[in-house]
């Protein structure tokens, strides 16, 4: 049986937050019987979208995380429910029964991504649906897919292998819960651009007040002592390292061109680090 | 009375008399049968008891049409005092029209030369022509919407960030979503650009905001009932000294459009032409019927009002600096940018965004449509530069170098920039020699031997603070590789525009370009966020070109609409202007100055305006309409300090939201959304001073806007609010000539090319229509092309005027040579001298920056405000809708939706200054109450909040205490970017920031 799942490219969102908001304007004022009571005007976040800037002035970047509800296939939610309240369905979609979850706070503290939300008039768990009222009526997308501008949010529906297949392939990832694997099916590609840390930093050279960017240097980041990555300093000189783990060992970086050379030590990387311009003495062209 | 019939007559007026006979008692046969046949007009003749007569002028033959208790009688002859009149010179003419009353042309001819005339009550004769233009149809009202299940119907409208579907169940709206095509809406193009094709999606996209719009109809800030100041009296105390800070009380209707009536005749009585005031925004719900320069415009002119001229706010340097060297006059003195989305695809090697953030700003009514082309052009390797002292969203999407100069000094690097090209041979000779003037004299410039600076990258790095390096590697790089720039997201926009150096900065922009050879393969404005090639051969008007107005003077309608769509023309009498950024003064002082937003000709802007004009009173009653000034003016607290002065007599402030200025009216005019009336309109077509604005989108998408719910409350639409206002002033009949908003659409959907590939009724039911794109051979051609190749104007525009070629028509630029000029041959003629703006591009230090050293020690933060995001200026911040919980919109500290200002880290560390902060920004002009993010995307000693919020709120008295809503143009200065111009230089703004003290109090 075909099940659906969500795929996010955190390197293609822009943060213009389409996704929240349709979803804002598909549940706020809306019933959807068998399926959801409606979202409050204020509060809740079925879609909540976190900023991450890397690296300091003048060499960053910034990456935004968008978090529905995973849909886990293993989803503490649903053993914390009493009465079946919330139940998985056989395409994969998680769904909070409204009625049944009625005063049932505690739902919301099961999840471990945060994606529960507790609507204090209604007195009901409430979170993503992944639109199934309308995926059920022949929609072939839920609204924050069908408005999200740059391809950043997309869903699939596939067969358990096809799937497991796919997400090798593209090697996709899935968010790490910080109590308990929970096998989410929301997938997310460039997860790094959130969830690592990069080493930035730009190569010049000068004489007599004169600067000039170092193109084409070549740029070596050493990792306990030995050559970890290795790139080219780009057109204005500058370089990035990406996909570093945070606290994953001491770091320093090497510059050589045209036979000279410059080194700095970074030491354990606790978090993005944007070094500042190496310099290296002057070549005569 | 008997008929005159006599042998005198010829054979043909006895056949007309005997025809209008027929034609008159036919009519009455037809509204008796329509009475039986159709329950909604069965309903309108239940509205009023009249007798209306039709009659031939002496009273030679006549009929009268008794409606009484919903029922119709007649009787032939001519009744003694009837309500409503309609008088023809002869039977001849009155058959003629009466037989061709589609015929707008004839229609209006006749009006104008008193073939035909109305008499009576006005109200009776607006209501009469209206029930005859139904008779026109047979059946119902024809079926609109698309029917989506049992209970649920699919409606369509068109907003500033595209055009939508609308599902309304059981008349509410449930549901807003972008318009999805389908395989019979008109195909798309594609493109073929180095081994690849790009074709774009089959749907429309839309701006952010526009999926917040259901929260906004059914906001609770919404007017849904007109309403008084409770201590404002016309006929007594009118205390205008508490505007801003007294409630209202709910008033009825008549009471309301009494009032305003009752102050229109008196202000014109006691105080002449000029005194009445109106003044709006510059955007609008959508729509080119109920639009500002549509149903207000000939609603003011009809009236006589004096005219707020606006500053051409988003284009600013562009206006008053760049269109001195290339002409452009009528975009503003921005640019074409024709052919440029194929041609950049194809040949460009780099893209230069400077000042650009169409991620952010979406061009203008662009919503997402750049985007993927923007992918596009990533995928095929076109490297990419962002300068923009913030990290934008465009910068962050698409990643490549971020160059972040100080605030208002982006001319400096200009200079230096093509310092660099001079010095090392990096332009292009050939061009320059044959198709520019000038530019010896500003190359000597630049190199110091006039003023003994030579305009090194070294020297510009003490005025951005961008090493001497990256600028000259900037410059290496697009001096030797096919570069598109994008100056602004959409190409003659950017905030850099709107500072003390805008001008000169938007002057260089031109004159960079010029080096490179404007025009050639790859070498062209813009940042694909234009020129999609998309059919521009198929007319359909933008909201610009005036809609209904009847105006000739301010309105584009005398290009094209006047011709295809025969109106009333308005034509306001009062010739007093206002410059829109003194409204302040001319109401508190009496007096200001400015010079003209005229795109007419380069020469337009010159021509000052004094106030009050001579033999015009000063402004004594304002007609406010839309919008927020408090949110987009520059040192707004000037604008509360004007509206509580006794030299303004009476404000009326219409309105669809209880926020910002309508808090300061004597009486609010509650008027509904567009999607609550009908309107027509194309998405992102503007027309006028941004012609072709469309070619930002992938498909042109042309709509009806279905009037999908009933008004909420008793609010009504801008049109029917002008109609009733008009009809106590005796000019219904005038203004509306007797048709209402639906029948106008039709009309205006008949002027346009629609009826040759739609019909009215299936325009109508699916509520859009996709303009196909064209075969290849009929995609305009590359903007300037034509010029760099030596060959005559071929891109699709009727500009510049024929009288403005100086060689022969279509050959060369507006300019007097008809060159891209360095040293502008305008400004020479006229004012030489100016030291604010010379004849060429200078470094002219900003008047609020660093250079200005006891300012900046007091106030060390450069602060700019974009264009914001989330929101179009104030139309969709506020208003408790769900844009306020967007996390980079709003805060929301302590239960109230805090304004965001962006700070620096290390500028916030010393300040102990955290995430979330409340913070107070302040200089000598204000203060306002922010929630601080910190951040890596600005330099240090800059800050970023943009303008556009919709809140004012004065924690204390109004105009003298600090704003708690977020209104950052309290802080921006009401200067003039130089004296010459009615101009605003809101990104040169020095404040300084600290915790608020107060907030951290409570």
């Amino acid at each position: 049986m075909k099940k659906y799942s969500f795929v996010i490219d955190v390197a293609k969102c822009e943060n213009c937050n389409n996704c929240f908001l349709s979803c804002k304007d598909e549940h706020c004022g809306n019933d959807w019987p068998g399926y959801s009571l409606s979202q409050p005007l204020h509060g809740q976040r079925w879609m909540n979208i976190s900023r991450k800037e890397r690296g300091q002035f003048p060499l960053i970047d910034v990456a935004y995380l968008p978090k529905p509800c995973m849909h886990c296939d293993d989803a503490p939610c649903i053993s914390a429910a009493k009465n079946s309240a919330v139940y998985k369905r056989p395409d994969g979609i998680v769904l909070i029964d409204p009625e049944k979850a009625k005063g049932q706070k505690a739902i919301a503290g099961a999840c471990p991504y945060g994606a529960i939300w507790w609507n204090e008039e209604a007195q009901v768990v409430q979170k993503c649906t992944f639109c199934a009222h309308l995926l059920d009526k022949g929609w072939k997308v839920p609204r924050c897919v069908q408005v999200c501008p740059t391809g950043a949010l997309s869903i699939l529906h596939l067969e358990e292998e096809a799937l497991a297949a796919l997400v090798a392939s593209e090697r996709m990832e899935t968010l790490a819960s910080e109590r308990m694997p929970t096998q989410p099916r929301v997938y997310y590609k460039n997860l790094h651009r959130f969830n690592s840390c990069i080493i930035a930093g730009s190569v010049a050279t000068g004489e007599e007040g004169a600067t000039e960017c170092v193109v084409g240097a070549t740029v070596r980041l050493l990792k306990d002592g030995k050559t970890f990555s290795e790139q080219e300093s780009d057109d204005f000189g500058d370089f990035k390292f990406d996909g570093l783990p945070e606290k994953s060992g001491s770091y320093a970086l090497e510059v050589v061109f045209a036979g000279k050379s410059a080194r700095m030590e970074i030491g354990k990387l606790l978090k993005s680090s944007s070094v500042g311009t190496l310099w290296i003495e002057h070549v005569a062209k | 009375m008997k008929l005159s019939v006599d042998g005198f007559l010829t054979r043909y007026e006895r056949a007309s008399n005997l025809l209008f006979q027929l034609m008159l008692y036919a009519m009455l046969l037809v509204i008796r049968a329509k009475r039986m046949l159709m329950p909604s007009f069965r309903l309108r003749l239940m509205e009023k008891d009249l007798t209306a007569q039709i009659k031939i002028r002496g009273d030679s033959y006549g009929r009268a049409y008794i409606f009484k208790n919903g029922k119709v009688s007649s009787v032939t002859g001519v009744a003694a005092n009837p309500d409503v009149g309609i008088v023809f010179t002869s039977s001849a003419i009155a058959v003629r029209l009466m037989l061709s009353s589609r015929d707008y042309l004839r229609q209006i001819n006749a009006m104008k030369n008193f073939q035909v005339d109305v008499e009576g009550k006005d109200e009776c004769a607006v209501w009469f022509m209206q029930t005859l233009n139904k008779l026109l149809t047979l059946s119902e009202a024809p079926q609109f919407g698309m029917p989506v299940d049992e209970e649920t119907t699919r409606y369509v409208n068109n907003t500033n960030g595209g055009p939508v579907f609308v599902y309304v169940k059981k008349g509410k709206i449930i549901r807003i979503t972008p318009v999805e095509f389908d395989d019979t809406d008109g195909k798309s193009w594609t493109i073929h650009a180095r081994g690849k094709s790009f074709t774009p999606p089959r749907k429309g996209t839309v701006s952010p905001y526009v999926l917040g719009l259901k929260s906004m109809i059914y906001s609770k800030d919404r007017l849904l009932y007109p309403m008084k100041r409770i201590d404002f009296d016309p006929d007594g105390a009118r205390n205008c000294q508490n505007r801003g800070i007294s409630g209202y009380e709910q008033i009825s209707w008549d009471r309301a459009l009494d009032i305003v009536a009752a102050e229109i005749k008196r202000v014109k009585r006691e105080h002449g032409p000029g005194a009445i005031m109106n003044g709006s925004g510059s955007h609008h719900t959508w729509g080119n019927i109920g639009y500002w320069l549509s149903a207000k415009t000939r609603f003011m002119n009809t009236i006589g009002s004096s005219h707020v001229v606006h500053n051409p706010d988003s284009w600013e340097g562009w206006y008053w600096g760049a269109m001195h060297h290339w002409g452009n006059s009528i975009r503003n003195g921005a640019t074409d940018t024709y052919g440029t989305v194929e041609d950049c695809l194809k040949e460009a090697e780099m893209i230069v965004f400077w000042s650009s953030d169409p991620e952010s700003t979406s061009g203008v009514y662009g919503a997402f449509e750049g985007t993927v082309r923007r992918q596009w052009a990533k995928s095929l390797g076109i490297k990419m530069v962002h300068i923009d002292p913030y990290y934008n969203h465009t910068a962050a999407l698409l990643g490549g170098k971020w160059i972040a100069p100080r605030p208002d000094t982006g001319n400096s690097m200009s200079l230096a920039i093509a310092y660099v090209w001079i010095k090392e041979d990096l332009y292009d000779k050939n061009y320059v020699a044959n198709l520019t003037v000038g530019f010896e004299k500003w190359r000597d410039y630049i190199l110091g031997q006039v003023d003994d600076i030579p305009k090194t990258p070294e020297w510009q790095e003490g005025e951005t603070n961008v090493p001497a390096r990256v600028v000259r590697a900037l410059a290496r790089q697009w001096g030797s590789r096919k570069t598109y720039l994008s100056p602004g997201g959409l190409a003659g926009f950017g905030g850099a525009c709107r500072c003390a150096t805008g001008i000169e900065w938007a002057r260089s922009m031109v004159c960079l370009m010029a080096m490179q050879g404007l025009g050639k393969p790859g070498v062209n404005m813009g940042c694909l966020q234009q020129g999609a090639p998309v059919d521009t051969n198929f007319y359909f008007p933008g909201y610009a070109e005036g809609g209904l107005s009847g105006d000739l003077d301010y309105t584009g309608l005398r290009v094209s609409m006047y011709q295809r769509m025969p109106q009333l023309p308005s034509m306001n009498s009062v010739s007093q202007m206002i410059p829109r950024l003194r409204i302040p003064e001319a109401i508190l002082n009496q007096s200001c100055e400015g010079y003209p937003t005229d795109p007419k000709s380069i020469e337009g802007q010159f021509k000052k305006i004094t106030y009050p004009a001579p033999g015009h009173s000063p402004a004594r009653m304002y007609y406010k309409y839309g919008g927020s000034h408090f949110g987009t003016m520059a040192d707004s607290n000037r604008f509360a300090r004007a509206y509580r002065s006794d030299n303004l007599e009476f404000v009326v402030n219409q309105s669809i939201w209880f926020e910002g200025e309508a808090k300061f009216a004597d009486v609010i005019l509650p008027a509904c959304t567009n999607f609550e009336r009908w309107d027509i309109g194309e998405t992102a077509n503007s027309g006028g001073y941004s012609h072709h604005q469309f070619i930002q989108w992938n498909h042109r998408v042309i709509t009806m806007q279905h009037k999908c719910i009933e008004p909420l409350g008793e609010s009504r639409s801008d049109y029917q609010i002008f109609l009733d206002l008009a009809e106590r002033l005796g000019m219904g009949a005038l203004f509306s000539e007797g048709m209402t908003e639906l029948e106008w659409c039709q009309r205006l959907f008949n002027a346009s090319d629609l009826p040759t590939v739609v019909s009215w009724r299936a325009f109508l039911k699916k509520g859009y229509y996709v303009v196909p794109a064209p075969r290849e051979e009929n995609r305009a051609p590359v903007s300037y092309r034509w010029f760099a190749e030596g060959k005559k104007k071929n891109v699709p525009e009727l500009t510049p005027l024929p009288s403005d070629y100086t060689d022969e028509w279509r050959k060369g630029l507006q300019t007097q040579s008809g060159k891209l000029e360095f040293e502008s041959s305008s400004l020479k003629r006229f004012a030489p001298d100016d030291p604010e703006r010379p004849p060429i591009s200078t470094f002219i230090p900003s008047w609020e920056g660093h250079h200005n050293t006891e300012l900046y020690a007091k106030y060390p933060l450069n602060l700019i405000s974009p264009h914001p995001r989330y929101s179009f200026h104030t139309m969709f911040d506020g208003k408790d809708c769900v844009i306020n919980d967007v996390k980079d919109h709003r805060v929301l500290i302590d239960g109230y939706y805090y304004w965001i200002v962006r700070i620096n880290v290390d500028d916030a560390r010393k300040r102990h200054i955290s995430n979330n902060s409340l913070v107070r920004l302040f200089n000598d002009r204000g203060e306002v109450i922010c929630a601080a993010h910190i951040t890596d995307r600005l330099p240090p000693g800059t800050m970023q909040s943009p303008e556009g919020s919709a809140i004012y709120d004065p924690i204390g008295e109004p105009g003298e205490s600090p704003d708690r809503g977020g209104c950052i143009n309290v802080l921006t200065p009401s200067r003039n970017i130089i004296k010459k111009s009615h101009s605003t230089a809101s990104n040169s703004c020095l404040v300084q920031v600290e915790l608020w003290e107060e907030g951290v109090a409570q």
